[in-house]
């Protein structure tokens, strides 16, 4: 055999093709089938992988050399900001809420989508896909670590962040991005490239993860900022091959079209109704608003989300039906959270506030057809309330969303005094839902969604205490027992801003930092 | 290996797990200062006039409202449709079964300044 000899370069196209088409063989001892199980599961046609046009030409060894380069750059950043006390330098101790909120409902969703796209590399037989894959499971992984790496100089000053990982599989409302990503990476190989690929990272990224990343820049954290910069470039990345993997899909048989479209109507809901955090992140909890929800809405879905669906007309995609559902909800949403949390404020990992009246004047300008007839009302009495030392803490547990897991606070697209209620049968039992699309997605696979692990129901199951705990002895406690399963320290963790250790702290260090006395 | 059409899931709230208690869940029309509807494990030998005169104060109690409620004249829902419990009754006799939900509304009370809330 020839040995090639050494010193010989290869050029750049020859480097591409050795690294990614060159690295895949036929399998010989086993069919092809057995090695990759998953890929006719769910009636996707490929006939020819060699049709896959890879979305950008990157190697390993280059990849490696570019994160390498921006880790670099971070790290220094990250330490200077530790260094200089950055953490001083936030608009006002509120906004830490956003980074709480970040580090135990996103940041845990970053190392799913390492193992979601680790998987789905193992699971394509065809080579393009499997190399992007990699790296991409590779972005996710480093993601996960700057951000845990750079939040953890506020978990050294602030309440709530102390067990980020272990609250993010037991906490209520941390049920609502975490089953979002289970379903997903519990999905066969193509659903998930639908779902996280196309859905979450191409059409959703815009009003997920940007917000986060303009709030921290309007909001002067440039710890979050660096590590949002960091990401930009893996992200659009991200965004190429989940467009790619739509149009190669589509292409290779028209059967796929149907299923293709049924994982897009379910996955743009399923991210439009994880969203609801997002949406009163912006409108309520960033001191310093980027813009209102209604507002990115408008500009990131109706816009720009538009647009690509018209680009995707050709292969016969039509826009998802639950977005005229969405786009009624746009005046509705973020205030409906807010009240939720606020009111559930005694069993959060973060703090909750009314808004200011100059805050609630900046919503009705925002929102001047629903702010003040359905909101306003409801905010003034809880600030009057609060004043005269009764402060609502809701302690009756809420109803859930079996697909979404949300609690039941969605009101009829048609009337926002009603409460969206759908229920159906599925043998035994009877099962509910907030929304018709939550209803549907259960119908299309009610044998997964009967699995869901509801907090509240679980709760009432027992099963939500730390271990050894009595719930017949007649001190017993269940919302203090509950808490401590969540690893949420009572009056540390939770309750309102006002008055909280996070308040008085960040007062504190700031007047040090900017007085002399 | 199992095609997805017939793969079979383990429901997860079965009555059987909940120590004797069934799952009922209540919501109050018009008043949405509650964010939600309440979920609520109850035996199934429970008076229905009990959920009312024991559980529902500590629920709804903080809405300044709920002191005004004329509870004879409150109207009732099961899944949406009209529905009559007799207070007197247990939950069971009432037709109310695991994760069934019930709504009531009372006339002439709609929240905060009438906003619903």
């Amino acid at each position: 055999m020839d040995t090639k000899t050494a010193g010989r370069k290869l050029g750049l196209k020859e480097k591409y093709a050795h690294m990614t088409r060159g690295l895949g063989w036929d399998t010989t001892y086993q069919p092809k089938e057995k090695v990759f199980p998953f890929e006719q599961m769910e009636g996707i046609k490929i006939h020819d992988w060699d049709k896959w046009e890879d979305p950008f030409r990157l190697t390993m060894d280059a990849y490696w050399k570019y994160q390498a380069e921006k880790e670099r750059k971070l790290y220094a950043i990250i330490d200077a900001f530790a260094q200089n006390n950055g953490h001083l330098n936030v608009t006002d101790a509120r906004y830490i809420n956003v980074l709480k909120l970040f580090l135990t409902g996103v940041s845990p969703l970053e190392y799913m989508a390492h193992r979601g796209f680790a998987h789905v590399g193992r699971q394509f037989s065809g080579v393009g896909p499997r190399v992007a894959c990699q790296m991409q499971a590779l972005d996710e992984l480093r993601h996960s670590q700057t951000q845990i790496h750079a939040i953890s100089n506020y978990n050294k000053h602030y309440n709530g962040m102390h067990d980020f990982r272990h609250m993010h599989d037991r906490v209520w409302y941390l049920s609502v991005p975490k089953s979002f990503f289970d379903d997903a990476v519990s999905a066969g190989p193509f659903e998930f490239m639908v779902a996280i690929g196309f859905s979450f990272e191409y059409v959703l990224t815009n009003l997920l993860f940007v917000p986060f990343m303009s709030g921290a820049a309007y909001n002067g954290d440039m710890g979050t900022v660096t590590f949002g910069f960091s990401a930009q470039s893996d992200e659009a990345r991200h965004m190429t091959l989940g467009l790619e993997v739509i149009k190669f899909i589509l292409e290779q048989d028209p059967a796929n079209l149907p299923i293709v479209q049924k994982w897009i109507d379910k996955w743009s809901w399923r991210g439009i109704r994880v969203l609801t955090l997002v949406a009163m992140m912006m409108d309520y909890m960033l001191p310093k608003r980027v813009m209102s929800w209604k507002e990115s809405w408008e500009i990131y879905f109706e816009q720009n989300a538009g647009a690509l669906f018209k680009d995707l007309a050709r292969y016969g995609i039509t826009v998802p039906e639950c977005v005229t559902t969405a786009t009624k909800e746009k005046d509705h949403l973020s205030h409906q959270a807010w009240s939720t949390f606020y009111q559930y404020g005694a069993a959060a990992a973060f703090h909750t506030w009314m808004p200011s009246p100059d805050e609630m004047d900046w919503l009705s300008a925002k929102y001047p057809d629903t702010f003040d007839k359905h909101y306003r009302p409801r905010f003034e009495y809880w600030r009057e309330q609060e004043a005269a030392g009764n402060r609502f803490y809701n302690k009756t547990l809420p109803m859930l969303c079996q697909v979404c897991q949300i609690p039941m606070l969605f009101t009829e697209p048609d009337d926002p005094t009603k409460i969206a209620y759908r229920e159906t049968q599925y043998k035994e039992d009877k099962y509910h839902f907030c929304s018709d699309h939550c209803q549907h997605i259960f119908e299309d696979e009610p044998e997964k969604y009967v699995q869901a692990w509801l907090p509240v129901h679980q709760i009432y199951q027992g099963n939500c205490f730390p271990e050894g705990t009595d719930p017949t002895a007649p001190d017993f406690d269940p919302l203090a027992a509950v808490l401590q399963w969540y690893h949420i320290e009572f009056g540390a963790d939770n309750l309102a801003f006002e008055g909280s250790e996070d308040e008085k702290n960040f007062a504190m260090w700031r007047g040090m930092a900017t007085q002399n006395s | 290996m199992t095609t997805p059409q017939d793969y079979q899931g383990i429901p997860k709230d079965t009555v059987d797990k909940f120590h004797g208690n069934q799952l009922l869940y209540i919501g109050w029309e018009d008043h949405l200062m509650f964010c939600a509807p309440f979920a609520f494990p109850f035996p199934p030998a429970m008076r229905f006039g009990d959920i009312v005169s024991h559980v529902l104060p500590a629920a709804f109690g903080y809405h300044p409202d709920f002191a005004k409620i004329d509870w004879p004249a409150a109207q009732w829902f099961k899944s949406g449709q009209p529905f009559s419990p007799d207070f007197d009754r247990s939950l069971a006799e009432n037709g109310l079964g695991h994760k069934d939900v019930i709504r009531f509304r009372t006339p002439g009370l709609t929240g905060i300044k009438g906003s619903f809330s």
